[in-house]
């Protein structure tokens, strides 16, 4: 059941990853994806209904509500009341602790009654106590964050206020009136304030929105919603804060066309599916009251805690409050892993419990055959059991007095020393990005010891290897390659010198410089607000440059913003603008270059914002400049091109229906003015509230304000006043200019970004996106507002995503797709007139690929398609069909798309720069000598990822490469073979040679997803695992998410070994989560890999501390721990078992029960919980230094199995000498049996502890406080209990015991005796191991310290032997005794 | 609405400054302490021959020195034991140990002459010595009630439940109760100087002073009643089952009577081992002149009350002198001194194999 469930999420994750993942190419759509969507429909197919609280709907409201959960959240286990027995309830899961209430309860018995019945319950108590309170505190701290959560402030929408007031700003008034904690559900929400957005999204978790926007400019007032922007928001999970861009889909209709939105006005029932945790799909549609249906699907929903972007007011209602938002259900918290260690501790813990058979087994038939030979004796209490069913309650008794030897605490333990372990590990400095200001995070908070072990390592490439910044690094088009040398050239400068990139940006950017003061000059006639944000915006920019930068600036870094254009290109591009240019490109490839690069600006889901106005969603401008007139008689000179190729009626017949469309848009257009100021966010905004009217001529002072998404309409205001809005224009133009410096593009997926700053490059740029048009300035055209008709976004099974739009210049419906290439060449067809041509182009772009793949280059291919009207007219209502569709939504937009993007136009392609992280060759090249199997799996082409391979070292000029690319099952069979054989030939030749690992070239095995796919067969897995097993490296490319984890799963399971899978998008989650060890790079991919890993780096680099120093750390130190632990258990449990043959098997023991108990609880549990903190093999840099230590813990050497019996043998002989030397100092005396045990404690106490500074590596004064700590505890203790025990701990009373004892100097005697007797051997092997057999360990530790002195020696040598050569008459023969004759 | 969206600017360029971090402007990096970095000053201890070689030989050489010492000391300490038990028919006690029951009410007596070779200097302690005594057994070790020896007269009447099934008869609560106490060793011991001369000397023993002060003064204590007279405290409660008299007629010393009586505190302390000693009496030296028990020819009288036969148990009777490290034990010295010399021992192997080896690993590393 919990592996269906385990399988059901991997699936839902991989397939939210695809959905999310900017671009990334894999072998085969997985069908085995697909089906697991009809079981998920099955489940949610029930729905809900929500309706909002006003009016009319206030009684179905408040009857549809009831059901619904509130928005309080409570993530907390228990309550005052219940935390007790819950608690308990819980804790009593756990075998350790029904082991010990069974033991607890076997101590009621009277037969076999130990100690007091109070005693045997006191390590329950304690482990049962210790536990609780942790549990406790995290609650509190869980209940903490609640509560901070749940105090945030939300606006809501009351719909019996609203009712009382018609004032359009009722909603300010309604909002100051509940500011209360708890929003009821549903509520409508406004907000102004991004802050406080940010907060209503974290407090209220997750709502549908529909939007309203409010830009500030003045005139802004609840818009109609259909003609919203695109609103981004940040998705901040709760767990760390990488910000992560999504885009935002537009809601097209809140209210039924013509009407005006106002709160009050809503009336529309909402039905949506019930809460499930699937965070990529969301599907419902809203019903107006008119009955008509509107779908809603993922992109209208906010989740909770996402933050606010570009826009200032977000309308929505809640849909899923408190627990069953889709953050809510989808955060299952620490993860909890069983790692490899624990296991074997098991089998360990199962030794221990044999042993206790033994012993137990022993001392009852010891018993029977004692009893047995007594016939009445003076001291029997009961002589009337017989003897067998006497020994059967001893048997009994003795698994209660020697419960200690199964090392309960010891899991208690373990969980405190991780928590300590992950306690340094988080605080390491070395672990922390200062860039993203974040620190390493430990989810899985019990697998420490599991990095020490790592013998696989797979490594997803994207963002792990590389920084995941794409930057633009050269392109094809029409078949014309332009290599951009200069861009390369300045890629090395950054890479060489990353500092001075600030300076370069500022000489990049000139042209426009020095324009600044006229544009906030400009924008201070807008309103005071703008004044204020464009004074006071950059200055603190200025002063927080180090820390905004980088996460501003997440998705285009300065490196990916500035393209230097290619010298040809740029002539060509040129030519647009000035036609005396002496190179005259043909008027096609002129249209395709203009095409091209028209496509890279706007197929994409790119956001425009300016640092100055972040949510400043559409800077509206008017088409400067150049009429259209002009531009389409531009256009109309390349008689071949494309556009005029289609048919003239096409051409004559689209101006015309475009302007009706138009026009009807234009008119609504004009109505949003004329909506009534609900929330005016400035002065003059102000003085127009409540002006149903608005003056036109106000309008026109204002003209910035002037919201126009209608290209036409503009373009007739500039005709019908040419000179007065040239001039206007011209100012705006610079202003324009200046802004689109400034320009912040956020993108989804990175490769996104850099495409548009390469567009914008070339001076084709994106300056603004709203929900229909897209604004784009074209060289030699100016600004031109591109009506957007639809945009088809990526997905992983397409590969590719489409934009629909209405070409601003021939007015027919173009889509523009971008994809992977491999989907493109395919779908690229030529058309019918132009054959030659165009297969020319499309073959020279795929030599072009094949090159930039060559270079490590990320390809994507643009194309184009041109649509007939009447083609368009059909596809638009399938696909509204499809849009509007609940059931099968996904399906049938996916279908309609593949309808859509075939028949398509090469237009080129372009290669995109994915740096390497900082360190990566390093970090591999120490991994490697660690013994660590490093793989590659990414999505890329087989060329990136060789190339990528090379460039992080994973490849070295001798390696061999085997390469397998089958097309089919049986060839891929026989390559195996042959591979295999190969590979058996290569390691013999090496066996031959001899020269070893230095010498010999290593394969490496690169595999494509459709070979891999066939690999990963049952019959070819064990030829693959063979191969795999012997080649140095593995690079799987194209491989899709699902091959990764079962090549992760594969190795695991077949090779049992131990498996980590870094990666950091979402597709990497299947792989992390199968992995033993799954890491998580927090980067720009979004949360899912972080969510869903063991540990949460921000780096690769980091990689390497992390497994090197504190996997082997953890290990070792554990693996000790656990060692000295069972070593601790089993020398005090024998010191009880030996006094049984002395007290005839009854079950006697020499110490106080108080004493007993409490040894190993209090007086012996620091000790080992320090060790395991803090102790250190080696230093860090050693480890760092010397990677091949690692396999040291790798090889399990610290845990094999014999060291458990060689642990346990020493801890007998230590138990033998513990009890054996006082029982023989004492024998024959008149010694009591608390006087017995008294030293034999003592020294005991003293073993133990010395036993693990023995064991320590490093001693620090927290040892030694702990170490004093506890002998003190102990001595006080028992000395208390000698003073001022009268009459307690009633059957054997400790009064006066220790304290004589302690006054005689044969206790001192004894206890020096035994203590150095005991340590005696493990002392001398140790010393002797290490001189004879050192270890790497060892030497390596050795060198650090014995350096200086080796220096010393050295010379000393070097003296004695020059002094040797210089008197060589002195005669050599005896070089001892030189010295000492010098 | 001026203000609020002034102020919404103001907290918006504060998110872009703090990041999605929640709010919280706190800067995450880890503070740079050694603590938190691991990198306490700390020693790091590495055992090898060199370094471990020195402590051998330290410990060698301290500890041989003092097993020295304690054998000597152990040797001083003069000790003599008879074993009366009267297994053999040869012993006095023969017949005593063959026709005892606890039913008799009739003590058997036996006398034992023994002879010393050396004179006791010091003050001697006499113990009595049983072998094959299991007092140490779990439920026996149980089989009393402290706060009834205490002194508690709800104890006294109502005895803990751990003494069954010596906690009373018929009803009637049983003081002392417990195992332990009813198993109370009853042999009478004297000791008799056979002068030269012919005369037999009783020796005096001395019965107090022979508990620890603690036991004596805290743990034990008779029972408060109304009157002094230890007579009527005990009324109501009988005596265990095999003693002869009850626990107020021990002695004849008030101050030696009922629980607080030495011999029964002795006894009430349980032996750690099955065989063990306990003591007896104590013989003090009169004056600093002649030795507390000179050479010569000594006969010890026994009241055979206790019967150890049926668990094949033996009986003595221990004089011993004391010395700062307590009764007579060369063992301690002999493990000193094997300890001594085993780590002398093993320092030298340790030298050997550091000059073999240790220097190899040097130059190992120097020729790199």
């Amino acid at each position: 059941m919990e592996r269906l469930r385990w399988v059901q999420q991997c699936c839902r994750q991989l397939l939210a990853g695809d959905s999310r993942r900017g671009w990334y190419s894999d072998g085969l759509p997985n069908s085995s994806l697909l089906d697991t969507h009809s079981p998920r429909g099955r489940v949610c197919g029930k729905q809900r209904t929500v309706f909002p609280r006003n009016g009319r709907h206030q009684q179905d409201y408040e009857r549809v509500s009831r059901n619904y959960k509130s928005n309080a959240i409570s993530t907390t286990k228990y309550t005052f009341l219940t935390f007790i027995p819950m608690n308990l309830f819980e804790q009593f899961h756990r075998a350790a602790n029904l082991y010990f209430l069974f033991l607890t309860l076997l101590n009621w018995v009277p037969v076999v009654e130990a100690f007091q019945k109070e005693i045997t319950m006191i390590p329950l108590l304690v482990v049962l106590i210790i536990i609780a309170i942790k549990d406790a505190l995290e609650d509190f701290r869980r209940y903490l964050f609640d509560k901070k959560v749940n105090n945030n402030v939300v606006r809501v929408f009351c719909g019996g206020l609203m009712n009382s007031t018609e004032q359009p700003s009722c909603p300010h008034a309604t909002k100051e009136h509940h500011r209360k904690k708890r929003t009821v559900v549903p509520s409508f929400i406004e907000n102004e304030e991004l802050k406080e957005l940010l907060q209503l999204y974290k407090s209220n978790k997750i709502r549908t929105t529909k939007y309203s926007f409010l830009s500030f400019l003045p005139k802004n007032v609840f818009e109609q919603l259909h003609r919203f922007a695109n609103v981004y928001f940040i998705f901040l999970a709760a767990l760390n804060f990488v910000p992560v861009v999504e885009a935002f889909q537009p809601e097209i209709a809140l209210v039924p066309i013509g009407e005006e939105f106002t709160p009050e006005s809503f009336h529309s029932r909402i039905e949506c599916e019930n809460p499930n945790n699937d965070l990529s799909r969301f599907r419902g549609y809203m019903e107006h009251s008119n009955g008509v249906r509107v779908g809603l699907n993922s992109g209208n929903l906010l989740l909770r805690s996402c933050t606010i972007r570009n826009t200032e007011t977000v309308v929505g209602i809640v849909v899923y409050a408190g627990h069953e938002t889709k953050a809510m259900m989808n955060n299952s918290g620490p993860r909890y892993k069983r790692s490899k260690l624990e296991k074997h501790l098991n089998t360990d813990i199962l030794w221990c419990v044999v042993l206790l058979f033994v012993m137990c087994l022993t001392a009852a038939i010891g018993h029977g055959l004692w009893m047995n030979s007594f016939k009445e004796s003076i001291f029997q209490v009961d002589t009337e059991t017989p003897p067998a069913l006497a020994g059967f309650y001893i048997f009994w008794t003795m698994v209660i007095v020697l419960q200690v030897l199964i090392p309960i605490s010891l899991y208690v333990s373990i969980e405190i020393v991780k928590l300590g372990q992950i306690y340094f590990i988080h605080n390491d400095l070395s672990l922390y990005n200062k860039q993203l200001d974040s620190r390493i995070q430990c989810r899985a908070l019990n697998i420490t010891e599991d990095l020490g072990q790592i013998q696989y390592l797979f490594s997803d490439k994207t963002g792990t290897l590389t920084e995941n910044k794409m930057v633009f690094r050269r392109c094809s088009i029409f078949g014309v390659e332009y290599p951009h040398e200069e861009n390369a050239r300045r890629l090395e400068v950054y890479e060489s010198e990353n500092t001075e990139t600030a300076v370069r940006s500022v000489t990049l950017k000139s042209g426009y410089s020095g324009k600044s003061l006229s544009c906030r000059s400009l924008s201070c006639n807008r309103s005071s607000v703008s004044l204020h944000t464009l004074t006071a915006e950059p200055m603190e920019e200025d002063q927080l440059s180090g820390h905004v930068q980088p996460r501003t600036g997440a998705f285009c870094s300065r490196m990916a913003k500035e393209v230097v254009p290619d010298p040809a290109l740029g002539r060509k591009l040129n030519w647009l603008t000035n036609h005396s240019s002496s190179e005259t490109p043909s008027s096609m490839e002129l249209t395709y270059i203009t095409d091209f690069f028209l496509a890279l600006a706007i197929c994409n889901s790119v956001v425009v914002s300016s640092p100055n106005q972040p949510r400043h969603v559409i800077p509206e401008e008017r088409t400067p400049l150049k009429s259209l007139e002009e531009v389409k008689l531009m256009f109309q000179r390349f008689s071949f091109s494309p556009f005029s190729a289609l048919s003239p009626s096409q051409i004559k017949g689209s101006p015309h229906s475009l302007k009706s469309r138009l026009f009807i848009r234009g008119k609504r257009g004009s109505l949003t003015l004329s909506t009534p100021v609900s929330n005016t966010t400035d002065v003059s905004g102000s003085s127009q509230e409540n002006d149903s009217k608005p003056d036109l001529s106000a309008r026109e002072e204002e003209e910035q304000d002037v919201e126009d998404q209608e290209t036409e309409d503009d373009l007739k205001d500039t005709q019908t006043n040419p000179d007065e809005a040239r001039q206007s224009m011209q100012d705006l133009t610079k202003q324009v200019e200046e802004i689109t410096d400034e320009l912040v593009y956020e993108a989804e997926s990175p490769d996104e970004a850099a495409l548009v700053h390469a567009a914008r490059a070339y001076r084709c740029t994106l300056r603004g996106r709203s929900a229909e048009s897209l604004l784009v300035d074209l060289p030699g055209i100016g600004s031109l507002a591109i009506q957007l008709l639809h945009i088809l976004p990526f997905d992983s099974n397409r590969k590719r995503m489409s934009v629909v739009v209405r070409h601003p210049l021939t007015g027919q419906v173009v889509v523009f797709t971008k994809g992977a290439d491999s989907v493109i060449m395919d779908l690229a067809e030529s058309p019918t007139d132009q054959t030659e041509v165009y297969s020319h182009i499309k073959e020279k772009t795929q030599k072009h690929l094949d090159a930039y793949a060559r270079e490590g280059l990320r390809t994507l291919c643009i194309a184009k398609k041109v649509l007939k009207e009447d083609e368009y007219d059909l596809w638009l209502k399938a696909h509204m069909l499809a849009e509007s569709s609940i059931e099968n939504r996904e399906e049938l937009l996916l279908e309609s798309a593949q309808r859509l993007e075939t028949n398509l136009t090469l237009l080129g392609t372009t290669g995109i720069v994915d740096r390497l992280q900082e360190e990566v060759p390093e970090t591999i090249a120490a991994l490697q000598r660690a013994g660590i199997k490093v793989w590659v799996l990414t999505g890329d082409k087989q060329e990136t990822a060789i190339n990528i391979a090379y460039a992080c070292k994973l490849l070295c000029a001798s390696d061999k490469l085997l390469t397998a690319n089958c097309g089919s099952k049986d060839a891929c069979a026989a390559l195996f073979e042959d591979l295999i054989l190969e590979v058996q030939g290569g390691e013999s030749l090496t066996a031959l040679t001899g020269n070893g690992e230095s010498m010999s070239s290593s394969f490496i095995l690169v595999i494509d997803g459709r070979t891999l796919g066939w690999a990963l067969e049952d019959e070819l897995r064990s030829n693959f695992l063979e191969l795999s097993r012997r080649c140095k490296a593995v690079i799987c490319c194209r491989s899709t998410p699902l091959q990764k984890s079962q090549v992760v799963q594969l190795i695991r399971d077949h090779l049992g070994v131990m498996t980590l899978a870094v990666g950091d998008g979402a597709n990497d989650v299947s792989m992390i989560q199968v992995a033993d060890v799954g890491i998580g790079i927090s980067g720009q991919e979004g949360m899912q890999a972080v969510m869903s890993s063991d540990f949460a780096i921000s780096r690769f680099k980091h990689l390497s501390k992390l497994l090197l120093v504190h996997g082997h750390w953890c290990y070792s130190r554990l693996a000790n721990m656990i060692q000295y632990f069972i070593y601790k258990n089993v020398m005090y449990v024998n010191l009880l078992f030996w006094y049984q043959f002395f007290c005839g098997f009854s079950g006697s023991v020499m110490t106080n029960s108080w004493v007993l108990i409490l040894f190993n609880l209090i007086f012996t549990s620091a000790p080992p919980l320090i060790y395991g903190i803090l102790n250190q093999d080696l230093p860090a840099d050693t480890l760092m230094e010397l990677p091949e230590l690692y396999q040291d813990a790798q090889t399990s050497k610290t845990f094999v199995p014999y060291m458990f019996w060689i642990t346990v043998l020493d801890a007998f002989y230590q138990s033998l000498v513990c009890f054996f030397v006082p029982y023989f100092a004492y024998a024959g005396s008149d010694v009591g049996v608390l006087s017995f045990g008294s030293p034999i404690n003592a020294s005991a106490l003293f073993i133990i502890l010395l036993h693990q500074v023995i064991e320590s590596n490093t001693l620090t004064w927290i040892h030694t406080v702990v170490l004093v700590l506890s002998c003190t505890s102990y001595f006080g203790f028992v000395l208390l209990l000698s003073g001022f025990c009268v009459t307690c701990s009633p059957p054997v009373n400790p009064l006066g015991i220790e304290l004589l004892q302690m006054s005689h100097s044969l206790f001192y005697i004894t206890c020096v005796l035994t203590t150095v007797a005991a340590l005696l051997p493990r002392l001398f092997f140790q010393a002797l191991c290490n001189t004879l057999h050192p270890s790497t360990v060892l030497k390596s530790a050795h060198m650090d310290t014995v350096d200086s002195e080796n220096y010393r020696r050295r010379m000393q040598r070097w003296n004695m032997t020059h002094s040797k050569t210089n008197r060589l008459s002195a005669g050599a023969d005896n070089a001892g005794l030189e010295p000492s004759l010098a | 609405m001026m203000a609020s969206s002034y102020s919404a600017k103001d907290e918006d360029g504060h998110i872009t400054v703090s990041g999605p971090g929640g709010g919280t402007l706190r800067n995450k990096k880890p503070e740079n302490t050694a603590f938190k970095q691991q990198r306490l000053p700390a020693w790091q201890p590495i055992l090898t021959a060199g370094t471990v070689l020195p402590a051998f030989f330290i410990i060698g050489l301290i500890f041989i020195p003092i097993g020295i010492g304690l054998y000597v000391t152990s040797n001083n300490i003069k000790e003599f034991e008879i074993d009366y038990t009267g297994d053999d028919t040869s012993s006095p006690c023969y017949n005593c140990a063959k026709n005892f029951s606890w039913n008799n009410t009739k003590s058997c007596t036996c006398t034992i002459p023994f002879q010393l070779d050396q004179p006791y200097e010091s003050n001697v302690f006499m113990y009595y010595g049983l072998s094959n005594f299991y007092q140490n057994h779990r439920r026996y070790v149980k089989s009393r009630d402290d706060s009834q020896l205490n002194g508690n007269i709800d104890s006294l009447k109502k005895p803990s439940k751990e003494c069954e099934p010596y906690a009373s008869i018929d009803n009637k609560p049983i003081a002392p109760c417990g195992a332990i106490a009813n198993s109370m060793f009853n042999d009478t011991l004297t000791l008799f100087y056979n002068d030269p001369n012919g005369t037999s000397v009783p020796i005096p023993l001395t019965s107090t002073g022979i508990a620890w002060w603690t036991d004596k003064h805290v743990k034990f204590r008779n029972p408060v009643g109304t009157n002094s007279n230890l007579t009527a405290v005990f009324q109501g409660t009988v005596k265990p089952v095999n003693w002869h008299r009850p626990v107020y007629e021990l002695d004849t010393d008030p101050e030696n009577n009922g629980f607080i009586n030495e011999d029964f505190i002795v006894w009430m302390r349980t032996a750690a081992l099955p065989t063990f000693r306990k003591l007896y009496r104590i013989i003090q030296k009169k004056n600093n002149m002649a030795p507390t028990l000179p050479r010569g020819n000594y006969t010890l009288v026994v009241d055979y009350n206790y019967p150890v036969r049926s668990f094949e148990g033996r009986k003595r009777m221990i004089l011993s002198t004391i010395s700062w490290m307590g009764g007579k034990n060369p063992f301690l010295g002999i493990a000193y001194i094997t300890v001594g010399s085993v780590c002398f021992f093993l320092g030298v192997v340790l030298l050997v194999i550091h000059h073999k080896y240790g220097n190899r690993n040097n130059s190992a590393n120097i020729s790199n």
